[in-house]
């Protein structure tokens, strides 16, 4: 059985964030967009971009997912707004794990990356 | 034995995983089964006083692991009513369809270039016969699933044409747990002139699977799901039709003569076992066999279908939910909850240390099919009980109160 402290993922705060995620929606000006997949449960996330002068301008989500990969998603996005091109593609997954602050169990951990694998997906 | 409640809980002591993980509610029983400590002492027992490579020497323990290999494939040929040499031990269901799909391209007709399948099919009777389609410029066909989750059969006889080279269909659905008619189905193939094949990975550790009956021309489990140790699978074949088959791998052990040059291959069922085989597998498999004898597969059947009506009757309790279950249902039961994803509740239940399946369930297709991402599945063995249903209520209820806030 799963070790360590399993409610964690689900505290409040994440759920209020699963409720009402930020940058959720449509980015009707892009320039750069990924989708990825979760091959775990055959859930899609899109991202969307704004780069201008290799800045992130803007960012925005869309999708179904869990409240790990929604959570994630929000997180991330907000993170980028204003960040060079070249720092985003430098996030690694320990970064998404430290915005998220709770003890992620490693079957979920694609539930983590799926947002990040978009950005970086977009930008490549 | 006739299975109640009480019987239930007793013969949960002959699983280990359930001493080794206390409170454990084990509902994912469609993914893999657990494993009683007759099929697991059966093994090490093999190991400890048996195990030397099979066919090839001449010594003791050489005669003594061909005798036990050769003894487990006629508990497996008479578990499904065949003959032994229709029984080819493979690796899973996945490689028994994969044999099949690699080594019936030879003996198609050329007239026939259909392959039927069904909506509810698993990836593993979808993309073996997708890859066939492509190299041999086939077209695949799937039956639609009705309203009530089984099988359209008008539109089956309506897409079973003089084209269809392949029926392949799924016994038991692993995501709607629909019972499907196969005996039906196979003589509608039949007549057609097709070739059958049914994916017995979800029915055999639930119902007695006879292929004489059934009058397939394959049919295909896997181990793990019945009991059995993982890496040891089953392909049942009719005699006729696996003779005029070509090997699938080629190696030691399926060969009658070797030149440098060519090579004559071993009668059936040695001719589709290329290499050391998974002798202590063939063991584990015909102990779990066994077992399952021993309870009775019908008394299994009808305990689960007792413990499903009544695990059905209370999740229609827990608000949101929406269940796909099949008509003549077996013993599975998906379900979404409304607004949580279903790897989040699978996640929570685990907190109760309650094992469900979450996700797409290798039914990629299916799920679109239903409209849903994905959806958590319960499903059920003998050994489950009332309780065990209980506490996934419970845990379902106390879910939707932690989301609700």
């Amino acid at each position: 059985m799963e070790k360590g402290i399993p409610g964690d993922m689900y505290r409040e705060h994440m759920l209020e964030l699963y409720r009402n995620p930020q940058n959720f929606g449509v980015l009707k000006n892009a320039t750069h967009e990924k989708t990825e997949y979760n091959s775990l449960c055959g859930d899609e996330i899109t991202v969307q971009l704004l780069v201008k002068n290799d800045v992130v301008r803007d960012v925005k989500f869309n999708g179904s997912g869990c409240v790990i990969s929604l959570v994630s998603a929000s997180l991330l996005t907000e993170k980028l707004k204003g960040m060079e091109k070249d720092k985003v593609m430098e996030i690694e997954k320990k970064d998404v794990l430290d915005l998220l602050g709770v003890k992620i169990t490693s079957a979920r951990i694609k539930c983590v990356m799926l947002a990040l694998d978009a950005v970086k997906g977009a930008l490549k | 034995m006739e299975l109640n409640n009480r019987r239930a809980k007793q013969l949960k002591k002959d699983f280990p995983i359930f001493e080794n993980n206390k409170g454990l509610v084990y509902l994912d029983n469609a993914a893999t089964s657990q494993r009683p400590k007759q099929m697991i002492n059966a093994v090490i027992d093999f190991y400890e006083k048996d195990n030397a490579n099979i066919s090839r020497g001449v010594h003791t323990l050489a005669e003594r692991a061909t005798e036990r290999y050769e003894e487990a494939r006629k508990v497996v040929a008479d578990f499904v009513n065949a003959d032994s040499k229709e029984i080819i031990f493979t690796r899973n269901t996945t490689e028994s369809l994969n044999l099949l799909a690699y080594t019936l391209e030879s003996i198609i007709p050329e007239d026939r270039d259909e392959i039927l399948l069904t909506e509810m099919e698993h990836h593993s009777n979808l993309i073996p016969w997708q890859q066939l389609a492509k190299r041999k410029g086939m077209k695949l066909k799937f039956v639609k699933i009705k309203d009530d989750f089984t099988l359209d059969m008008e539109d089956l006889r309506r897409k079973l044409t003089s084209k269809t080279a392949i029926l392949s269909i799924t016994h038991i659905s692993n995501v709607l747990g629909t019972i499907n008619p196969i005996n039906e189905i196979v003589q509608l193939g039949k007549k057609k002139g097709a070739i059958t094949i049914i994916d017995a990975a979800q029915s055999v550790q639930h119902m007695k699977v006879d292929a004489k009956k059934i009058g397939c021309d394959f049919l295909a489990f896997s181990s793990h799901k019945m009991l059995g140790p993982n890496g040891i699978g089953v392909l049942y074949g009719r005699k006729e039709l696996l003779e005029k088959m070509p090997p699938f791998n080629f190696g030691g052990g399926m060969i009658s003569k070797v030149t440098f040059e060519v090579s004559e291959w071993a009668e059936i069922p040695e001719k589709f076992e290329a290499g050391t085989p998974n002798v202590a597998g063939s063991i584990g498999l015909a102990e779990a066999i066994k077992y399952l004898d021993k309870i009775g597969l019908d008394n299994i059947g009808a305990w689960e279908g007792e413990l499903l009506n009544y695990a059905l009757e209370k999740m229609r309790g827990v608000s949101g939910i929406k269940m796909f279950v099949g008509k003549n249902s077996g013993s599975i039961i998906s379900f979404i909850m409304e607004g949580i994803h279903p790897h989040d509740v699978a996640q929570l239940l685990n907190e109760d240390k309650i094992a469900v399946r979450a996700g797409h369930n290798c039914a990629m297709p299916l799920m679109k099919v239903l409209g849903v991402q994905g959806v958590s599945r319960a499903s059920f063995s003998f050994f489950n009980t009332f309780e065990d249903v209980d506490k996934l209520v419970e845990g379902l209820k106390k879910i939707n109160l932690k989301f609700k806030k």
